[in-house]
């Protein structure tokens, strides 16, 4: 059995993100990294494996994205991951869901044929867009049952089971392999890559492939022909400092509750 | 006028608000048209409420092939549905409100359909070349403007976009049949146990949000007691959730809910990036925090540096005593 684990390359949401002239996403002027929620995605992917003992189950890790996208299956990699495989082609920059699913799918469908694709495995969102959209669409695009935002996960043979917080009811999922899985924040802490691990990843395959690879078109990606179109961008205005106030016997309470009727709250 | 697509946010037949406000939106932009997923015992009585706010067509699709499995299904229909009106008076756009689950169907349409999508929309207005949408990115950071410039714009909104308003519609109900593939139906739903409600107002519609952090050490008492004197949604930062004090649910920020309330409390959270998310938007925003350094305060109109655990309680009582 082999697990892909979709990785997005994001920019570090800590730091001060911002857009290119063309409205596309700073990925180059601000520090990169695995974006967090796709962390889960690896963790489960791994500890889907090592819940299956005596199964031979490998873990390919994926990304679409810049060069400097590669740290984010490199990451993976030294997490457990056992392989890594980068798409990369300058056509693909400024794509949209509907692009980047396509490129994500086709990819799948390539590493399918090599190793299988039994289970993907994605977050449920990424930091920088949070669209939550392109699990359901490599779903739709693979013709695989979607799981989506799971946070306990279990499997026996074929089947998997998950539970989900869904807006109003706790729901149980089940499907069988192979499935399109999205896990949340809530599915287990990820694992930290041990200097072991750091070491071995090193050694361990990482391809490259381009969008000829995987017969997708050019014309069919990249920012001039996305579905949508962003037409400007706008940095909101720094909130104007507030009043602050000290809480001295009680002091904060009574000067609370005039600020919230001078605005009418109460 | 072309149709514009609604669907209808519901439980059990009880339509929710942000219905109305999609259905402000729709109005923007043409025909508003609701879609409604459930029981057709229940269609004429949600075509009572929703005609209030101008649909002028309900269609009412029998949920009973779709309700048992994920997201495939829905996408399906409303496939189906969009097909039907691009044929007849035209589509002018789908409108969904923006929960994961709706998100989801989204994305499954806009492949579908060969159409673009925006998600998470905080505004959406008429333009020349189709609906111009207005998102809220990066933490609150900045507002994006965008269009869809192929097929059938596919937009997801969030709550409070819009002030509902009402106009009379005609309300004519419609029985839509979808077709639902056998490949639709493979993520079943076992299992579903609703939530206890609290009888306080749903987190992501409410006016008035009041929320906990780690500076709660696990007692909401005081953040619930002046929720509830001010008719407020308790929220919880993932501090909070990641403790086990409150379930995932109640959570806001980038992981949990995006609120954008008329007034935000933040009562012992310090305000990480992972938290401002989910609330940098809101219109008046209001800490308690022991810390004068927690950055929270780089946010706020107003601020208590002071322990929430007596700040709390003692507003709870004020508050009483104003309204007598």
């Amino acid at each position: 059995m082999n697990i892909v684990v979709c990785v997005k390359y994001v920019p570090d949401a800590t730091a001060d993100r911002k857009f290119e002239d063309d409205f596309t996403v700073d990925r180059v002027g601000v520090d990169g990294l695995l974006s967090e929620l796709d962390e889960y995605a690896v963790e489960q992917a791994l500890q889907f494996r090592e819940k299956r003992e005596g199964e031979e189950i490998t873990v390919t890790a994926l990304t679409v994205g810049p060069e400097k996208a590669v740290d984010a299956v490199r990451k993976a990699l030294q997490m457990g991951a056992d392989s890594g495989v980068h798409v990369l082609d300058e056509a693909i920059a400024g794509s949209d869901y509907i692009a980047t699913s396509l490129v994500l799918a086709k990819a799948i469908e390539k590493i399918k044929a090599d190793a299988g694709a039994d289970l993907v495995v994605c977050g449920m969102a990424s930091t920088d867009a949070a669209g939550s959209v392109v699990p359901a669409m490599l779903a739709e695009r693979l013709g695989m049952p979607q799981v989506t935002l799971a946070s306990v996960i279990e499997s026996q043979g074929d089947q998997v089971r998950i539970k989900r917080d869904n807006e109003g009811s706790t729901e149980v999922i089940g499907a069988t392999l192979p499935i399109v899985l999205s896990v949340t924040d809530q599915s287990g802490e990820a694992r930290y890559p041990s200097f072991k691990g750091i070491m071995a990843a090193k050694k361990k395959p990482l391809e490259t492939y381009s969008l000829s690879d995987l017969g997708v078109d050019a014309g069919q990606v990249g920012l001039s022909v996305a579905w949508s179109q962003v037409e400007d961008t706008t940095e909101r205005p720094p909130r104007t400092a507030g009043e602050i106030v000290t809480d001295e016997d009680g002091s904060g309470a009574g000067a609370l509750v005039d600020f919230l009727a001078s605005k009418k709250f109460i | 006028m072309s149709e514009v697509l609604v669907v209808i946010d519901h439980v059990d037949g009880e339509v929710k608000k942000p219905t109305y406000e999609l259905l402000t939106i729709a109005k923007r932009l043409g025909d508003p048209a609701a879609v409604f997923f459930g029981s057709p015992e229940q269609g004429d009585a949600v075509a009572e409420k929703v005609k209030a706010y101008g649909a002028g067509k309900v269609y009412v699709v029998d949920d009973a092939q779709i309700k048992g499995f994920l997201v495939a299904p829905k996408a399906e229909a409303l496939q189906q549905l969009a097909e039907q009106v691009s044929g007849g008076d035209g589509l002018a756009a789908i409108l969904l409100p923006s929960s994961f689950e709706n998100k989801e169907v989204a994305g499954r349409l806009a492949i579908k359909l060969g159409s673009g999508l925006i998600t998470d929309a905080v505004d959406v207005q008429a333009g020349e070349g189709g609906p111009v949408t207005t998102q809220s990115v990066f933490a609150g950071n900045y507002t994006v403007q965008a269009k869809v410039t192929q097929g059938t714009p596919i937009i997801t909104v969030k709550p409070n976009s819009a002030a509902p308003e009402q106009a009379e519609g005609a309300g004519s109900v419609e029985a839509f049949a979808a077709t639902i593939s056998d490949t639709a139906r493979t993520a079943q739903i076992v299992a579903t146990q609703p939530r206890q409600s609290t009888g306080r107002p749903e987190l992501t519609e409410a006016a008035i949000v009041v929320s906990g952090g780690r500076g709660t050490g696990g007692n909401f008492e005081p953040v619930e007691g002046f929720a509830d004197s001010i008719g407020a949604a308790v929220g919880a930062s993932r501090a909070a959730v990641d403790s086990g004090w409150m379930p995932h649910a109640f959570q806001v920020g980038q992981t949990g809910k995006t609120v954008s309330p008329q007034l935000y409390v933040a009562n012992g959270i310090s305000g990480a990036i992972q938290h401002r998310a989910g609330m940098q938007t809101s219109k008046t925003i209001v800490a308690v925090n022991k810390d004068p350094e927690a950055p929270i305060f780089e946010l706020v109109d107003f601020g208590v540096v002071g322990d929430l655990h007596t700040v709390l309680p003692a507003a709870t009582e004020k508050v009483k005593e104003r309204k007598g």
